[in-house]
């Protein structure tokens, strides 16, 4: 998953201090695996210097740099290119997709649509699979069937993430 | 394929016999583009392919379809064995009567003189067990006299030809034997038979001796053959009334039978046409399809019917159904009425389809009820009973007398008011079961089924109602003009129950048959005497054509004898002599002159209006005393000159007559046939009759016998049809009842929730018959005038024959049931 | 399989309430010749109805289903019956077939209720059969065979006419993963070969995989699946 793109459109929101997007970064999306600030301060400074963001304003005081960081047109459409582009669909995606739904949602951006990309894509290779086990032999689909039964199991959780949108909007946005 | 031109294979290609059919008419350009493309009228073909995939479907559909199918054609089948029974019962009366007329004996008024062609015949008719035989002593005159139909030749003096039904009675009944001595030579053919359970005989007799001209001598008629002239008797119009009634309640549950018959396995049907409509079946085509179904159901049922009728007329010979029995080939089917039902039976097996199709749309993805969730409505169902009454009600009070009524209006009248009973049942049983809830899990299982389908129950508990409700209103009329066809004797059997009379006898023999009598098994007491007439002294010296004979009877018995009929005190020895006056009801004003003590009367009264012979005058002693009369056992008023013995030379009466009236021991059921034995060693004159204190009008007897018969048969006839429609339902249940087994429904309560089942409606249809037989019995009652009367015993005993036989369907379908709940059930489409 | 210009079957903003319960809110679809189309959605979305809609089945309240440039409401039912049996075919979950007839004869069925003779009809019906591999269970009755070959009997009556659309609610929804992939490669075949085009309500990726193009309805709402990204 790209935290670059988490960052900026955590940032759609409003300019931010380096540390507070930790912060919210880390209530939304790390449960398990907090970021480290040092893996923010260099994303944004990659990000500043692709002119996805520039700097708002220095907080004067001590300690390390206080930059408030707000984002650009630029990283507004990067944001959302990257939100309407489906993942290529592999195992265990579903956190990456999940911080794409609830960033979709904190943007204010069709989460269902996003859900739907990725639904149509998902059933793409599962096509494309499922083409080429009928024309392969036994050992091509084994393999290929284990591949659909993943994909079945992605575009289930897709299909009950959308049958619960409104319920997640409710609870990112609280 | 892409492309718009169907393959050759396509059923919609051109070589196709029914272009109607073809679905691109529209498309290509080929119809009209106006309109719309016309409906398809199916040819004859498309027709015939229909209806016999419809019996493709009755026919097929392995085991379970043949088990539906053979339900329906097996209720069918009884159904039309019934109605050919009643359509072959006017054949068999006629041919019954004919036979009757033919061997009939009476009605031979003129006197013959002997010839060569000439027999002498007399009754010798007796009861035993309650059964009557009906004997004819012969003794023919000379070689050319002609035998009784269905004999060879005269029995030989001391031998006897038998009914075939007698032969066996006498074989088994050594006391009935010992009455009827004569040695068998033969027996009797169809010819001479009304029925095989016939009890007759033709004994050869040399003890006959011709009536002379006076009848005073002689104790039998003269004949030169037998036969008599039918003589019908006129009815009446309360008869009528009757006769149409019992006709419309016997066959009306044939036909609702017959209607639920043919409607056996609906749901299944419909749910196999709605498969059928998915596949592109039309309207019309399921229409033809479900009537295929139910012709071929029919059809097959018509010939069973036939087969049925067929096998029971062989039967028919050993069976006798309250007194009537047949052979047969009486039982010949009215042709004409044999069409009909070949006719109308499969009609109304197409029709009540269509009509039931007609309630329910069936659309391929399934059925809709266009009723379902509409309440049935009462008003309608109303209407048909209250128009069953507008028809009867102008003839309330007008069925008496002579009047002629309009048989058909009461027919049309009845049957509605019966159909309305129907009619309103299952908007009865809708509206009770709806309110029905709670309970046990046989009951809600019960109660559940009840509302979501209680048509098919009310359907199956309409032949009882519709029967119960018929009976209780026949019994209710029946009861009601019970006295104009049942006359009370007067008699009193309390004091005697049988007489036994002889004609032509003496005093001396009456003593001599009297000892007899005492001395005979079973008999507690006796007393006789002997009856007799004189006339006016002066009879012999009348001329002219007014002359008249008063009639004065003379009654000679000892003591005991008389004071049975009159009130005679202790005044009585031997040699008294009584005088009794006629009653004065009577309007007897010319006896009373010569019942006078010390007047001569002449006791040469003979039977014909001349006199012939010499007066024996006799004159009624001096001072003999007037006492009342006194009601005989036999319920009469005898009157006239009574005297003992002593007081009289009895060997000058004009054919003295004896009457023995004897009082049985109650505790010895065949004293009766005891004293018949001993009657019957009296003479050839001898009659025994039983003293009852009512007695009944044949042919009502007749009828009721009718009704009891046909009520019997249409009973048993509901009784299988209920058994099969439960089987059905069963059947169509098969996989629920597994389900719920292999849920852990315990067996018993599934038994308790299929009685409840039915009981429910039997119960519903029991009171709406109640209520139904009561009002139209009140009607009926009306029509003849009558007060109304409440027979409550025929109501609870109809009610409970109803809920008998209901009860009994249950337990039989049990079995079944248990067998069904193997959860092997589960597995069925 | 690429899409014929002319599109078969096209709906076009269907409704249809059933009592209180809106199944329809604005559906549409498009059916082109030869082309299977997955319908996906939740539970009681109304991907039956659409579907019962399209075959003609049930009648939309508003909104129309063109046939090959004909409205379907405008039609009789008799030759809607007709379009049924020459030109659509069904498939169901389960229970569509006559339980009287024997397998041979159900999928012999339309045939001959087209007029066609039974010997004609039974002997194509037999090649079928033989074709969806279930020759051996022609004369049971469907109450005695498995569920799994009970629908490849299904099949073989939807196709036996050479329909231009199959129609098929859940065609493997009674059946296991093997034996519904089975019906699924049969009936796409067999759809293909004959140039049928299906429609497939399915609640199963897998068996949504073998369509070309997915439709995704929800609360009455189509959604074709093909023009979100
Ligand atoms: N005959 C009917 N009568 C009343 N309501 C109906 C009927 N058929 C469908 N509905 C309602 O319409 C809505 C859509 O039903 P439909 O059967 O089309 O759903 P579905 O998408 O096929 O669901 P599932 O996936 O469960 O089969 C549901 O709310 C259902 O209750
Ligand atoms: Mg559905």
């Amino acid at each position: 998953m790209s935290i670059g793109h988490t960052l900026l459109g955590l940032l759609e929101s409003g300019p931010r201090h380096g540390y507070d997007l930790k912060r919210a970064f880390d209530e939304r999306f790390g449960h398990d695996r907090p970021l480290a600030y040092g893996q923010v301060y260099s994303t944004m400074a990659r990000l500043l210097k692709n002119g996805l963001v520039e700097v708002d304003g220095i907080e004067p005081g001590g300690g390390p740099e206080r930059k408030r960081y707000a984002i650009t047109d630029a990283g507004v459409t990067d944001v959302e290119s990257w939100l309407a582009q489906p993942e290529k669909p592999e195992p265990y995606l579903q956190t990456t997709l999940y911080t794409k739904v609830v960033l979709a949602i904190l943007t204010g951006r069709p989460a269902a649509d996003l859900l739907d990309t990725q639904r149509a894509e998902h059933l793409r290779l599962m096509r494309e699979l499922t083409r080429r086990k009928s024309g392969g032999d036994l050992a091509d689909q084994l393999i290929c069937d284990h591949a659909l039964f993943h994909l079945e199991a992605d575009l289930r959780w897709l299909e009950l993430t959308a049958a619960r949108l409104d319920q997640l909007a409710a609870e990112v946005t609280r | 394929m892409t492309s718009a031109s169907p393959s050759p294979s396509s059923p919609s290609s051109p070589s196709s016999h029914s272009p109607s059919y073809e679905p691109f008419a529209g498309f290509d350009g080929t119809r009209d583009p106006g309109g719309r493309p016309p409906e398809p009228s199916a040819d004859l073909r498309t027709w015939l392919r229909d209806l016999l995939l419809g019996a493709r479907f009755a026919a097929g559909g392995g085991r379970e379809g043949w088990l539906r199918t053979a339900l329906t054609a097996v209720g069918v089948a009884l159904g039309v064995a019934m109605l050919l029974l009643a359509a072959a019962v006017p054949a068999m009366m006629d041919a019954r009567d004919q036979r009757r007329v033919a061997r009939d004996t009476l009605s031979m008024g003129e006197q013959i003189k002997p010839g060569p062609d000439t027999f002498l015949l007399d009754s010798a008719d007796t009861t035993y067990h309650g059964d009557d035989i009906s004997g004819v002593l012969l003794q023919p005159e000379g070689r050319a006299a002609q035998p009784p139909p269905g004999l060879a030749a005269m029995p030989r003096p001391g031998q006897m030809v038998v009914s075939p039904a007698l032969k066996k009675l006498l074989a088994s009944s050594p006391l009935l034997r010992e009455r009827i001595p004569y040695e068998i030579t033969g027996t009797i053919g169809k010819a001479g038979l009304i029925g095989p359970a016939d009890l007759y005989y033709y004994a050869g007799s040399d003890k006959l001796v011709a009536y002379d001209a006076t009848r005073e001598h002689g104790n039998a008629d003269r004949a030169r053959g037998f036969g008599a002239h039918s003589n019908s008797d006129v009815r009446g119009p309360v008869f009528n009334l009757l006769l149409v009634t019992v006709l419309v309640v016997l066959l009306l549950p044939v036909a609702v039978f017959i209607a639920t018959a043919v409607r056996l396995g609906g749901e299944r049907r419909d749910r196999r046409l709605a498969a059928l409509r998915l596949v592109g079946a039309d309207i019309r085509m399921t229409r033809r399809i479900a009537a295929g179904e139910a012709l071929f159901g029919a059809l097959l049922g018509l010939l069973l019917g036939a087969v049925f009728f067929l096998v029971a007329r062989q039967f028919a010979a050993g069976i006798t159904i309250r007194d009537i029995s047949a052979f047969p080939s009486d039982l010949m089917p009215d042709t004409a009425l044999t069409v009909l039902i070949a006719v109308s039976v499969p009609m109304a097996a197409v029709a009540v389809t269509m009509i039931s199709l007609r309630r329910t749309v069936i659309e391929p993805l399934g059925v809709f009820r266009q009723g379902l969730g509409r309440r049935r409505r009462v008003w309608w169902r109303l209407l048909i009973p209250v128009a069953g009454l507008a028809l009867l009600a102008p003839m309330f009070g007008a069925v008496k007398g002579d009047a002629s009524i309009n048989q058909y209006q009461i027919a049309a009248g009845t049957v509605l008011l019966l159909i309305g009973v129907t009619a309103l049942l299952p908007w009865l049983v809708e509206t009770v079961v709806g309110r029905l809830s709670g309970g046990p899990v046989a009951w809600q299982l019960a109660t559940r089924r009840l509302q979501l389908n209680s048509n098919a129950s009310a359907r199956m508990v309409s032949g009882v109602t519709v029967a119960v409700a018929g009976a209780i209103a026949l019994q209710m009329l029946f009861s009601a003009v019970d006295q104009d066809f049942v006359f009370d004797t007067g008699a009193d059997p309390a004091r005697a129950q049988v007489m036994v009379s002889t004609d032509g006898t003496t005093v001396g023999q009456t003593a001599h048959d009297l000892r007899l009598i005492s001395a005979t098994k079973g008999v507690r007491e006796s007393s006789g005497y002997l009856r007799s007439q004189a006339t006016r002294p002066d009879a012999s010296t009348l001329t002219g054509d007014d002359r008249t004979f008063p009639y004065l009877p003379v009654i000679v018995g000892d003591c005991t004898g008389l004071r049975e009929l009159a009130a005679i005190g202790a005044g009585c020895k031997p040699g008294s002599t009584f005088l009794v006056q006629p009653p004065a009801d009577d309007g007897n004003d010319e006896s009373p002159k010569y019942l006078k003590a010390g007047h001569r009367i002449d006791l040469n009264a003979g039977y014909s209006e001349k006199y012939t012979g010499a007066p024996r005058l006799w004159t009624i002693p001096a001072g003999t005393p007037t006492v009342a009369t006194r009601v005989d056992p036999t319920g009469s008023r005898q009157w006239g000159v009574f005297a003992t013995p002593e007081a009289i030379d009895s060997s000058r009466l004009f054919d003295p007559g004896s009457q023995i009236m004897i009082g049985l021991d109650p505790h010895l059921p065949d004293a009766v046939e005891y004293v018949r034995n001993t009657a019957a060693g009296f003479g050839v004159n001898t009659y025994v009759m039983n003293i009852s204190s009512t007695q009944t009008k044949a042919s009502y007897t007749q009828l009721r016998r009718g009704l009891f018969a046909g009520a019997t048969l249409t009973m048993v006839l509901i009784g299988a049809s209920l058994l099969v429609t439960m089987l059905e339902q069963l059947r169509d249940r098969r996989k629920l009842l597994a389900v719920l087994v292999a849920f852990g429904t315990r067996r018993s309560a599934l038994a308790w929730s299929v009685l409840w089942q039915t009981t429910i409606p039997v119960v519903l249809g029991l009171v709406l018959a109640c209520a139904g037989g009561i009002g139209l019995g009140a009607v009926l009652i009306a029509m003849v005038g009558r007060a109304f009367q409440m027979d409550w015993g025929s109501v609870a005993l109809m009610s409970a024959v109803g809920a008998g036989v209901v009860l009994a369907v249950t337990l039989l379908s049990l079995p079944p049931l248990w067998r069904l709940m193997r959860p092997d059930g589960l597995h069925t489409e | 399989m690429t899409a014929a210009p002319e599109p078969l079957l096209v709906a076009t903003d269907l409704h249809k309430v059933y009592g209180h319960t809106p199944a329809l809110d604005g559906a549409e679809l498009t059916v082109r010749a030869g082309e299977v189309v997955a319908v996906m959605g939740p539970s009681g979305s109304g991907k039956s109805t659409l579907l019962h809609c399209l075959a003609g089945i049930v009648t939309p309240d508003s909104g129309e289903v063109r046939y090959r440039g004909r409205q379907l409401s405008a039609m009789s039912d008799g030759e809607r019956s007709a379009l049924r049996r020459t030109d659509f075919g069904f498939v169901f979950q389960f229970g569509q077939l006559v339980p009287e007839l024997t397998c041979l004869e159900n999928v012999a069925m339309p045939m001959r209720l087209g007029g066609r003779k039974r010997k004609e009809a039974e002997a194509q019906a037999a090649t079928w059969l033989e074709r969806l591999e279930v020759a051996d269970i022609a004369d049971q009755r469907p109450g005695e065979v498995s569920g799994g070959q009970g629908q490849r009997v299904a099949v073989a009556r939807a196709l036996v006419g050479e329909p231009r659309v199959v129609f098929a609610d859940e065609p493997t929804g009674a059946l296991d993963s093997l034996n519904g992939e089975r019906v699924m490669r049969l009936l796409t075949e067999a759809a293909h070969d004959t140039g049928a085009a299906v429609v497939l309500v399915t609640h199963e990726p897998r068996v949504a995989a073998y369509s070309d193009r997915e439709i995704v309805v929800r609360d009455g709402k189509s959604r074709d699946m093909e023009r979100v990204s």
